[in-house]
């Protein structure tokens, strides 16, 4: 019932927010000092900030990592995220990658240290897909308010990075449940919400040392009530269903002509360059396949709407965000290759979410080539990912489908890697992949397990035991509760 | 037949129950957790709709047998601060009865006309074991309250609520969840008031505004109470409630009925505490999510406290010093603790025991959790030894859990409410075996059943 309270009591607080947002944002370039950008000889140069093939990456990462040691992690119970299970496993970091998983009788290389780990479980770190962390952060007070540019639904212009405030108390208390990157994404009132960002789950200063070197940047788009709702209600498009889909339709008409000037442009440097435009360049990113589509879509008839749409014009739709009714169509999504992100529990806030169910993605997860993805769109259940996909498992073996925990930890780990076009970095335990894993007090599958050590490209995050590494983040220092020791809370530990 | 016998010797309040609530019945064998303490290889024994006895002994001759070994068998579970069977989809006001914005019935606006027997979030929850819910009221003003979806356009913008006209929700009835055509148990058990930011709203911005006005319609209920004859030939001076919000409030004012304030902050908690004191009005807490730095405080007034043990991030300036380990500490303190569900303990009313499952993996007791999804909630709702509990004379609201009822793996595999057995169907059931086998049959889904 809070939601839909907040929904309906905020629409003007919401005008007021995008109206001070215009203030910062919509810059169309700059004429720059004209510095080279690396074009052809017989071309004309575009002044700096005019050609984004000059500087493809303007927000460039400048994370780091923790200060790491190689290590073999010994006698647990290893969940690879691949599918294997390794019953008294050794898992071998080195130089923060994966060197090696195996049983008992893996070589331990000289120098790594032992951690021991008997009687405790081991997984990937985890994956939430779908943040609104520093986006929407905590507190959610007017000021800090910065997920949806709720002015046109059409804003692919803008990135979520842009409004990422790295302080918020949710990144520490996400990790200290295991979660190890995250996707933050722009909410759902547009047709085109924005870009998100894929980010490695440590604390910084800035968004830039968050950020995951190469990961692939995403494009929110939305389905269903809410565009529809919003700019419904002030009498403009869309206003429904049919409206949505014209809506993405002319966006990427738009998109393919920006990009086929660009393109004859690089090819043959006759003529004026074209003009850069930060919406149709996001868009034509996604028709060249450099922009992953991360789409929220509820409904069934209307993912498969989406997937026309994809067609028509030519892109991929990597991922459906809160695919509700992904297992009403569930062999498509397998044969399309795209991922389901979905919750467990959540349903009946609002008609698209009516008939959501406990085992979609048990179901999802059946068809050859399905891709179930436990995602969480929440600062509290994103610290919760390992109880909400074991209770979509015991969903699933309700209805008597065979799947092994080892298969079920894929939910949230390898296959919201897959949707976030990280898969090759990280999201499960093998050679040659970033160490991000979890030390877990106990099976991951039962509500008391608690993630004990949190590892992100090998360096200790987070230390269930060691203050040291409970970091605190600026808002939490000196606030209310700060470092008063009653029973058993800490300070690290919310 | 032995089912006509017992019919014929039973009390006339059993004689509106289904004749499967009557049958003497026995779970044999399992881990029983009565609620306050823990039998091994225990048998619960029900009939007529209530529990006749709990031990370890034998089936007795002629009863049916559910053999729970390898089980676990436990009270109905309680969820608190729900709006389940007054609410079905929480974006279609049309179906929504927890909130009132008339500025004439506030205080006397009862949820317990709202409820609807046939809602299809009653199965869910019941299959997720909840039996019994205490459906609150919300209040039309809105009001904070820990996290919420973010999937909307909205969400996070701050709680810009509607100015309400009166500082109190409404009036919380108990439900049992039983199939049937009625679930109401009681009405009209406890009146709901926002206090902290939510309250300030209602009563102009400031915190310091709604104590003032708070008291001042004590004043006038206390007025009203004994000068009901002037009221009514027009001979008081003019009072700013109806009367029948008055009336509402005489059985707050006079401590009968308590009152479910909902506040977060340490320092409200006290300014309740004491506001509780000074006009002899008996409190829940509800939220208290700041609880734990007082928590002496509340455990020395004998305030309950409902609380959701997952609030663990600021999400605005009266929830700074959230923690996971809120309910440990206040249950080490003496406080009666009851645990929430999520989200106003609807559709996800069923992860009630996630979360107590939380609880104690952040400090609380075992023993003290499941006291909080059972027998506490009886306890701070007046109805101690009535459900929420394995004894003698209890309301047979009891389920057989294939393992640890705390754990998500775990399932609610036979569910007794009232001593009925309870059929495992949901709408979402029906949906997901609609389309288990992918459907994509050469015969749409809709012609399956």
């Amino acid at each position: 019932m809070r939601l839909q309270r907040l929904r309906g009591a905020s629409l003007a607080a919401l005008a007021c927010v995008a109206l001070t947002a215009c203030a910062t944002t919509g810059s169309s370039g700059s004429n720059g000092d004209g510095a080279a950008s690396g074009g052809d000889r017989d071309r004309a140069e575009l002044a700096t900030g005019l050609d984004s093939a000059a500087n493809p990456d303007p927000f460039p990462s400048t994370y780091r990592g923790l200060p790491r040691e190689n290590m073999a992690i010994v006698g647990a119970t290893v969940f690879t995220g691949a599918g294997q299970r390794i019953d008294n496993g050794v898992v071998i970091v080195t130089d923060g990658r994966v060197a090696a998983v195996g049983g008992a009788s893996t070589a331990i290389p000289a120098g790594h240290r032992r951690v021991d780990a008997a009687g405790r479980f081991v997984t990937p770190g985890v994956i939430d897909a779908h943040s609104h962390l520093g986006v929407y952060p905590s507190p959610g007070v007017q000021g800090m308010s910065d997920g949806n540019e709720a002015t046109q639904p059409n804003t692919a212009e803008v990135w979520a990075e842009h409004s990422l405030w790295p302080q918020d108390p949710g990144f520490n208390a996400a990790r200290a449940g295991g979660v190890t990157t995250l996707q933050i994404l722009p909410g759902s009132a547009n047709l085109f919400g924005g870009r998100g960002v894929t980010v490695r789950n440590i604390p910084s200063v800035t968004m830039q040392g968050m950020k995951m070197p190469g990961a692939p940047y995403g494009l929110k788009m939305a389905c269903g009530e809410n565009p529809s709702r919003v700019y419904g209600s002030r009498n403009a498009s869309p206003a429904t269903g049919m409206g949505n889909v014209a809506g993405y339709r002319a966006a990427f008409i738009a998109a393919r002509e920006y990009k086929a000037k660009w393109d004859k442009w690089r090819d043959d440097g006759e003529g004026s360059p074209p003009t850069r435009n930060l919406e149709l360049e996001t868009l034509a990113g996604v028709l060249d396949g450099s922009v992953l589509i991360q789409n929220h879509c509820y409904r069934a008839d209307e993912m498969a709407v989406m997937i026309d749409v994809a067609k028509e014009f030519g892109y991929k739709i990597t991922a459906f965000h809160h695919a509700v009714e992904a297992y009403k169509v569930a062999p498509l999504l397998a044969r399309e290759g795209i991922c389901a992100d979905m919750w467990t529990g959540w349903w009946g806030f609002k008609m698209e979410a009516l008939d959501g169910i406990e085992a979609n993605a048990a179901l999802v997860d059946a068809p050859q080539g399905g891709c179930a993805v436990i995602h969480s769109d929440d600062a509290e259940l994103t610290q919760r990912l390992n109880q909400e996909a074991a209770a979509a498992l015991a969903a699933g073996r309700r209805i008597g489908m065979d799947i092994p925990e080892e298969r079920a930890i894929s939910w949230i780990t390898l296959n919201p890697a897959r949707s976030l076009g990280i898969a090759d970095e990280t999201g499960s335990l093998e050679a040659g992949k970033r160490a991000d894993l979890v030390i877990w007090s106990a099976n991951p599958f039962s509500v008391y397990a608690r993630a004990d050590q949190v590892f992100i490209d090998g360096g200790l995050a987070f230390d269930r035991f060691n203050p040291a590494y409970q970091p605190v983040s600026d808002f939490e220092l000196g606030q209310p509760g700060y470092g008063v020791a009653a029973a058993t809370v800490s300070q690290g530990a919310r | 037949m032995r089912l006509k016998s017992l019919i014929l010797g039973c009390a006339i309040a059993a004689l509106a129950l289904p004749a499967a609530a009557q049958e003497l019945t026995a779970i044999t064998g399992g881990r029983v957790l009565t609620g306050t303490s823990v039998i091994e290889n225990g048998t619960v024994v029900i009939q007529n709709g209530r529990v006749v006895s709990v031990g370890t002994g034998a089936a007795p001759t002629g009863a049916r047998v559910i053999d729970a070994r390898g089980k676990v068998v436990a009270p109905g579970f309680v969820a608190v601060d729900s709006g389940l069977g007054a609410s079905e989809v929480s974006s279609v006001g049309g179906s929504d009865d927890l909130r009132n914005g008339a500025n004439t019935i506030s205080a006397s606006f009862d949820v317990s006309y709202g409820l609807d027997p046939w809602s299809f979030t009653l199965p869910v929850a019941r299959l997720g074991g909840i039996t019994r819910a205490i459906v609150v009221p919300n209040h039309p003003g809105g009001g904070g309250g820990g996290h919420h979806h973010d999937d909307s356009d909205f969400a996070g913008v701050g709680h810009a609520g509607l100015q309400s006209p009166s500082l109190f929700a409404g009036q919380a009835a108990i439900i049992h969840l039983a199939e049937g055509t009625d679930i109401l148990v009681k009405p009209r058990v406890a009146m709901v008031a926002p206090f902290g930011e939510a309250g300030a709203g209602v009563a102009g911005g400031a915190r310091g505004a709604e104590f003032v006005q708070f008291k001042e319609t004590l004043a006038e209920v206390r007025l009203y109470a004994r000068n009901k004859a002037a009221y009514d030939r027009a001979g008081l001076r003019d009072l700013s409630l109806s009367r029948a919000d008055l009336e509402a409030l005489i059985p707050v004012a006079n401590g009968d009925m308590p009152l479910i304030v909902t506040v977060r902050r340490a320092a409200d908690i006290q300014q309740v505490l004491r506001l509780a004191r000074e006009e002899g009005v008996k409190i829940i807490l509800d939220g208290a999510e700041e609880g734990w730095l007082v928590a002496d405080q509340i455990a020395a007034a004998g305030v309950p406290v409902l609380l959701n043990p997952i609030s663990n991030l600021p999400g605005n300036f009266e929830t700074r010093a959230v923690r996971m380990q809120n309910a440990a500490v206040l249950d080490a303190a003496g406080v009666t603790i009851a645990i929430k569900g999520n989200e106003g303990s609807i559709h996800r009313a069923r992860e009630t025991r996630y979360n107590a499952g939380n609880a104690v993996s952040h400090g609380l007791s075992y023993e003290s959790a499941i006291e909080a999804i059972t027998v506490n909630p009886a306890r701070i709702f007046g109805m101690a030894g009535q459900f929420g509990e394995l004894r003698p004379g209890a309301a047979a609201d009891v389920v057989v859990w294939s393992g640890d009822p705390l754990e998500p793996l775990s399932l609610a595999e036979t569910i007794f409410v009232n001593g009925q057995e309870q059929a495992p169907v949901s709408r979402q059931f029906l949906l997901r075996d609609r389309y288990a086998g992918g459907g994509e049959g050469a015969m749409p889904p809709a012609y399956s059943r």
